[in-house]
């Protein structure tokens, strides 16, 4: 039961949704950048929501299935085919033993997410499974995928041959369309940016630089500053974190984020909008807008009510074949 | 007391003492984090204690859902802190531990020694007498799993980072930063000075502690050369 990379892609890694307790010891949380679709392909399949998948990144591996499988995709669109057959995103599919899954182009979006029933064989390090790349743990030997590597996947349950693919509407997708807009929290230390800087940030647009990875996004615009300067100590910093550089330029925490940092900041972005931003690369234009932390609760909130309602509609479909 | 407690996610809060290395806001991080750590609350993922202020995350849902009659999450665990401040007078100080460190600062393990000394109009064999007679304090662990931020080194030997970052430093490497020290537990760019190198595992990857230091320690390091047979402490045969 194993899946075998036949090329070698540009980045392709393990990933579940972090790996949480031990950021007091320096251990950053890592996962999937993109946390929105990690969920939702899992419950099309029927999985724990948190099984670790694969986040694939273009140039994407072609897959050979060395036995058959119940998969779904989710995230960027590769121009996904299965021997010579398109395939979508966001839906259940049966692979056939020794069916080669391949990616022919960048269609849209930065990471795709493979996820398979019942889940990848992969030994959770720090009760997490996502690959800590620094550290050289977690995931697939705590790297990322190369050429003849191959990875076990767990007994597929048998219920899955009867069933017609599940479909997931695009009513539940994180991603707004033709959106460029992030939306935020306010950070720390915003109220110390100078009247006009403030300003600017909400209103201009930043452009995502080439130098930007699952670490951080360095951001190009106007450059920003503050008041006074002001020397901090380092304090705990998270996912989606809008920092000031000294040079006036924006980074943006993203997944591989250290836990602490020293620079102002200016703002966080709220969770239901990290799909979108992780989803968004080299480029692209981004605007911010900054709304109360009762609001991003809200919508945090709604858009869980959403997924439980996603669950039992995906079970009462599973159940009643 | 004062002190300042804002929302850094939809899921984390900060409660910070004020922006400042120093022993007494620090106790007080370890004091709040013990008590949290104590009277663990639904929907309570993890502490991140830093130099000044510490870092409570939790999964908004959960708080939402077990604490009705708050109107956002925020509030409810910002509430649950604000008691364990309250009550910090009578949390017991922990003993801390003292950690000894063995550093071989030979020329070949020390890159930077000689610019520090220079800078420091001291021989190399002061600053390294220097480094070593210091008692030094884990503020906080952060950058890389394992780095622990040491406090504070003597101000004849502090030195600012290097104004072009290495791309790679040896594992074990022990640096200067300012009036920080610390050690590389993995191999890392870094713009730490070098002064010397440690054998010891800071990162135990397979162990259920995975740091050797955390913060709160005491941390005394010594010359590997002038006591060559000397044991390794390990925390756990104090």
């Amino acid at each position: 039961m194993s899946i075998l990379f036949l090329t070698n892609s540009l980045l392709t890694t393990v990933q579940d949704p972090g790996r949480r307790g031990y950021g007091a010891l320096g251990v950053n949380p890592n996962g999937a950048m993109d946390r929105g679709a990690l969920r939702l392909i899992n419950i099309l399949l029927g999985n724990d929501e948190s099984e670790a998948v694969l986040e694939i990144h273009f140039p994407a591996p072609k897959i050979l299935f060395e036995e058959s499988a119940l998969i779904a995709l989710g995230g960027a669109d590769f121009g996904a085919s299965l021997d010579a057959e398109e395939i979508g995103n966001w839906q259940t599919i049966r692979v056939e033993k020794g069916q080669t899954l391949s990616f022919t182009h960048k269609n849209w979006g930065q990471r795709l997410y493979l996820s398979i029933k019942d889940g990848f064989r992969i030994d959770a390090w720090l009760n997490s499974k996502s690959t800590n790349l620094k550290a050289g743990n977690g995931g697939f030997e705590g790297r990322k995928l190369q050429k003849n590597d191959r990875i076990e996947f767990k007994v597929q349950s048998s219920k899955f041959k009867v069933q017609s693919p599940l479909k997931l509407s695009q009513h539940f997708l994180p991603y707004r369309k033709n959106s460029n807009l992030i939306r935020l929290i306010e950070g720390a230390e915003f109220n110390l940016l100078a009247p006009h800087s403030s300003e600017n940030f909400l209103k201009k647009s930043f452009q995502i630089s080439q130098d930007s990875d699952r670490m951080g996004y360095r951001l190009t615009g106007d450059p920003l500053y503050l008041l006074d300067e002001k020397e901090l100590v380092s304090s705990a910093v998270t996912f989606g974190t809008i920092q000031l550089l000294p040079t006036g330029q924006l980074i943006i925490l993203m997944a591989d984020h250290q836990t602490t940092g020293g620079y102002p900041r200016l703002a966080n972005v709220i969770a239901q909008d990290l799909p979108i931003l992780a989803q968004r690369g080299a480029h692209e234009k981004v605007y911010f807008q900054m709304i109360s932390l009762e609001e991003a609760e809200n919508i945090a909130l709604e858009f869980e009510r959403d997924l439980n309602l996603l669950k039992i509609g995906c079970e009462f479909k599973r159940e009643n074949k | 007391m004062n002190y300042k407690i804002f929302p850094i996610s939809e899921n984390a809060l900060t409660i910070d003492f004020g922006n400042e290395i120093s022993v007494e806001f620090n106790e007080k991080v370890i004091q709040i984090a013990c008590f949290i750590e104590k009277n663990k609350f639904a929907g309570f993922i993890e502490l991140i204690p830093a130099y000044s202020s510490l870092t409570v995350f939790y999964d908004l849902i959960t708080v939402r859902k077990n604490y009705e009659n708050f109107s956002n999450a925020f509030s409810a665990v910002k509430n649950l802190v604000e008691f364990g401040l309250k009550s910090l007078p009578t949390v017991k100080k922990i003993e801390p531990r003292l950690i000894k460190i063995p550093v071989n600062y030979s020329k070949e393990f020390a890159p930077d020694l000689e610019f520090v000394a220079l800078r420091a109009r001291l021989s190399q064999a002061e600053v390294v007498k220097i480094h070593t007679s210091g008692l030094y304090r884990v503020f906080m662990i952060g950058f890389l799993p394992a780095f622990a931020y040491l406090g504070e080194v003597d101000p004849r030997i502090a030195t600012p980072r290097r104004e072009t970052p290495r791309t790679k430093i040896e594992k074990g490497s022990v640096g200067i930063a300012g009036r920080q020290t610390g050690i590389y537990p993995l191999e890392s760019p870094g713009g730490w000075q070098i002064i010397g190198q440690t054998d010891l595992e800071m990162f135990q990857p397979a162990s259920e502690n995975i740091s050797l230091l955390k913060t709160g320690d005491l941390v005394r390091f010594y010359d590997l050369n002038e006591n060559p047979k000397t044991k390794i402490t390990h925390p756990k045969s104090k």
